[in-house]
């Protein structure tokens, strides 16, 4: 019989799960408010998946281009979002970014100048002007180096290598987390009277991904579990531009940074097939002639962007209607050429990590030869739905940030967008968290009887004879997902995808990991599984309910923007037989002023015609 | 074409262990981190490793293969030779936890002593201004992915005396105080720590740090080499030894 009194206790006020961006970033932020802040994570420190991050983190502060602000930064984020975006979300974080950045030189990242000696810009996707404070191609290791660094000095508690299982409750309240080592394979009781929760998205469930082991949708599945609502799941977005070739590295990212410094995209006739896609909303600020795209390079400001810098939903669409076409790359991809753009030594200069990359993984000179690429499952919009300016849950004194949260970035994500959002909303879930604990009167306790039905559903996995193998599982999941649930979908492919997903819950039920406890990958693995699972299970679900394509979902058989649509999300929630729930329900209204902003022309938002008002 | 290769993988723990042969068929364009996956997936569930990114950005699956310290998603199976047998084991300088899992703790411990960056005011206008020439070099340590190899393959450390007592604090954390020494917002003054308490002078620049750095950081040239010279100014300066003497 388990003895919950035996199971190791540690107290904090709040436990942060996830040490990327969002997580230190509020674990810094509760710690600056003097509360005891735990960090549990399932890697080492400084291992996140934000260190692979490229690009830069948008933030308008017009070092590059005077013209910029945060009226345009939200405009433009509310575009790409395809104005599904939490209006509020996309203002607190169009505003607050610049300053965000400039806190992180404050406590140390060394950004690239501009010749005034002030953090350089680049151009990004989606963008209107150069906005991505960026360290050459590898802005997000310098994120989480200095986020770490600040925070050693912090007073937090750093639990690294211990995996989150369970939100403990008292009643409806948060009261602590059920976590594992990794290393023993001892369960760990967090008492605390708050949960940050920032783990990242669910890129795990298909087959070609950019995420590492780590992106198996726990914090959406803990959530989920504990009764809160998940929002917007349905909007997965494939990057444009991953590696497909070798095989062993197909999924890896290749920044978009490539396209900021001119790179263009080619099919197999040696054609920049980008000017056959622009979209109707694009077509009065994209170029429509490669003569007038290089022109915008060279920095004319009276030329339009070029049609490679769209956003990334419509690029990557673009790349899989090539291949479709027959107009691919010998191992499936398009080209991608930054080689005859830019002399080797700049190549080498801008992008570094892109280089060195290619040049060990594939044996590709990206200074002599042209890249092979196609999308890649990058990004999670969709997540858990959250108070925009507080970060709360649902559930009392649960709390979300980055992305494993909704509503930011509606149904598309601009590049660049995700390292701010980091910043911006891990330094609003830390204040939230901290004025929700400091209006409670009592502490919650954790109950023994949810704490010894976790363990042993955990345990289970071990102890049973025999069972599914769990690596096996996984592959079946990012098969279905791969097939199903693609970058492109169909209602009949959709529900066959949610009939298969509902067999492999059966067999997870049965999964059984060989070996003992200690440091045990295929017992890890299992585990993951039931995140992956209630997270593959609400994308698919969230999917089929929506008719229309929007953004990074498209679906063949409803092409195009509803005009209805664009007024609802899809919320996902545990019903209570434990079955999951799914609903239309209508979208969070924006400021009158902020839907002026994001509707206005250009032109009549920077005359100051529409916007003028909006503080 | 798939070909079948010989690993061999140590398998133990704390208490000691032993090599294990695995016979794996190898993919065109695989590295050895695939091969290990394949391994776990196929005929060790329970194979411990650690892994995030397999690009060469995170430094977390540092391990020995062949005897040479190296990253395994970084080092591609057809820079061995058709026929040669892989072995793959820990870090030797590390506590083994399992497997191919070290306890690394040591250099967390080592980064916490570090004192903080502890920047100048802002400029009037709320901002800092810095040069791209005179960050440069500073960028250059930034680019640490701390994988540790380093700090693995310096005897100083091999010998443990380094890590007992904390005498000597390893390469990469002499790269990371360099970073904070030559950044130029920064206040704090480090040099007495440096020789005192980071043990700056028990490096004896065999470069064997900077051999094994999978950023091509130039450990020793850029980073220690410099801050023993800072040291040698502070501390061993003939004429300022003379006028500290003759002056207090």
């Amino acid at each position: 019989m388990l003895n919950v009194s035996e199971i190791q206790t540690i107290d904090h006020d709040v436990v942060v799960v996830g040490a990327g961006g969002a997580g230190l970033r509020a674990a810094i932020e509760c710690s600056a408010r003097k509360l005891s802040t735990g960090v549990v994570s399932k890697s080492l420190l400084g291992k996140a998946h934000t260190v692979m991050a490229e690009g830069g983190m948008a933030a308008a502060m017009g070092n590059v281009d005077a013209r910029d602000n945060w009226k345009v930064h939200f405009r433009d984020t509310m575009r790409g979002g395809k104005f599904l975006n939490d209006w509020r979300m996309a203002e607190l974080h169009a505003k607050q970014a610049p300053a965000r950045v400039q806190e992180l030189e404050e406590w140390g990242a060394v950004f690239d100048r501009t010749r005034d000696g002030l953090i350089s810009q680049r151009n990004f996707g989606g963008h209107r002007y150069p906005r991505l404070a960026h360290v050459g191609d590898r802005t997000g290791l310098e994120l989480i180096r200095t986020l770490q660094d600040h925070g050693v000095h912090s007073g937090i508690s750093f639990h690294m290598e211990c995996t989150g299982l369970e939100i403990l409750k008292d009643g409806e309240r948060v009261a602590g987390l059920l976590a594992y080592w990794r290393e023993t394979g001892r369960f760990v009781i967090f008492r605390c009277k708050a949960v940050i929760l920032a783990t990242g998205g669910g890129g795990k469930a298909w087959p070609v991904t950019s995420n590492s082991w780590e992106y198996t949708g726990d914090g959406v599945a803990m959530a989920y579990n504990a009764g809160a609502e998940l929002m917007d799941l349905e909007f997965t977005q494939f990057h444009p531009t991953g590696m497909v070739w070798p095989l062993s590295v197909r999924g890896i990212l290749v920044t978009e940074g490539v396209r900021g410094d001119g790179g263009v995209l080619k099919n197999n006739k040696g054609e920049r097939f980008m000017f056959n896609y622009i979209s109707e909303r694009f077509a009065p600020e994209t170029a429509d002639t490669v003569e007038e795209a290089d022109r915008w390079l060279k920095g004319d400001k009276t030329a339009r962007r070029p049609p490679e810098l769209l956003t990334r939903d419509e690029v990557a669409r673009a790349i899989t209607a090539e291949v479709k076409a027959g107009r691919g790359s010998p191992h499936g991809g398009v080209f991608l050429d930054i080689a005859s753009r830019l002399p080797a030594e700049t190549i080498k200069r801008k992008l570094p990590s892109m280089y060195h990359q290619f040049m060990e993984l594939a044996e590709v000179d990206i200074t002599k030869e042209p890249m092979e690429v196609g999308p890649t499952l990058h990004y999670f919009m969709g997540g858990i739905r959250v108070d925009p300016d507080s970060q709360m849950s649902l559930v009392p004194g649960l709390f979300g940030a980055g992305e494993c949260t909704a509503g930011m970035h509606g149904a598309n994500r601009l590049g660049g967008n995700s390292l701010s959002d980091l910043v911006v909303f891990g330094k609003l879930a830390g204040e939230g968290a901290a004025a929700y604990v400091g209006q409670l009167a009592a502490s919650p306790r954790v109950q023994e009887s949810q704490i010894a039905a976790a363990v042993r559903a955990a345990t289970d996995i071990l102890n049973r004879e025999q069972g599914a193998n769990p690596y096996v599982l996984h592959e079946k999941l990012q098969e279905t997902m791969g097939k199903g649930v693609g970058i492109v979908r169909v209602k009949e492919e959709l529900e066959t995808a949610l009939a298969e997903i509902a067999e492999l819950k059966k067999e997870a039920e049965t999964l059984k990991a060989p070996g003992a406890s200690q440091y045990n990958p295929g017992w890890h693995e299992a585990l993951a599984m039931r995140s992956l699972l209630v997270t593959a299970e609400a994308v698919a679900r969230s999917a089929l309910m929506r008719e229309e394509s929007r953004g990074a979902h498209t679906r063949l058989d409803h092409p195009g923007e509803s005009k209805e649509w664009v007024s609802f999300n899809c919320v996902v929630k545990r019903g209570p037989d434990g079955d999951m729930q799914i609903e239309k329900r209508p979208k969070r209204p924006g400021a009158p002023g902020l839907v002026a902003i994001a509707n206005a022309k250009i032109e009549d938002l920077e005359s100051g015609k529409v916007g003028a008002d909006v503080q | 074409m798939a070909t079948k290769r010989t690993f061999r993988v140590w398998r133990g723990d704390a208490k000691g262990g032993a090599f294990a042969e695995f016979q794996v068929s190898v993919d065109p364009g695989m590295v050895v981190l695939d091969v290990l996956h394949r391994i776990q997936a196929q005929q060790a569930n329970d194979l411990a490793l650690r892994w995030n990114c397999k690009a060469g950005k995170c430094g977390s699956c540092s391990m020995e293969i062949n005897g040479k310290p190296k990253l395994a998603c970084m080092t591609r199976m057809n820079s061995f030779g058709e026929s040669e047998t892989i072995t793959v084991q820990p870090l030797k300088t590390f506590p083994v936890m399992k497997d191919l899992v070290t306890d690394v703790s040591w250099n967390y411990e080592q980064n916490r002593r570090i004192p903080k960056f502890q920047p100048r005011p802002r400029d009037p206008d709320g901002k800092y201004r810095m040069y791209q020439e005179d960050v440069d070099r500073v960028q250059e340590f930034r680019k640490c992915i701390e994988c540790f190899l380093c700090q693995d393959v310096c005897h100083i450390l091999r010998d443990r005396h380094g890590r007992d007592g904390n005498a000597f604090v390893g390469p990469r954390f002499l790269v990371r105080l360099a970073s904070l020494e030559m950044h130029p917002l920064d206040t704090a003054d480090r040099i007495p720590a440096i020789r005192d308490e980071f043990g700056s002078g028990l490096c004896n620049i065999t470069k064997c740090c900077t051999e094994v750095c999978p950023e091509h950081i130039r450990i020793t040239d850029n980073a220690i080499i410099p801050l023993k010279e800072r040291v040698v100014d502070r501390f061993y300066d003939p004429i300022a030894m003379l006028m500290r003497k003759l002056f207090g």
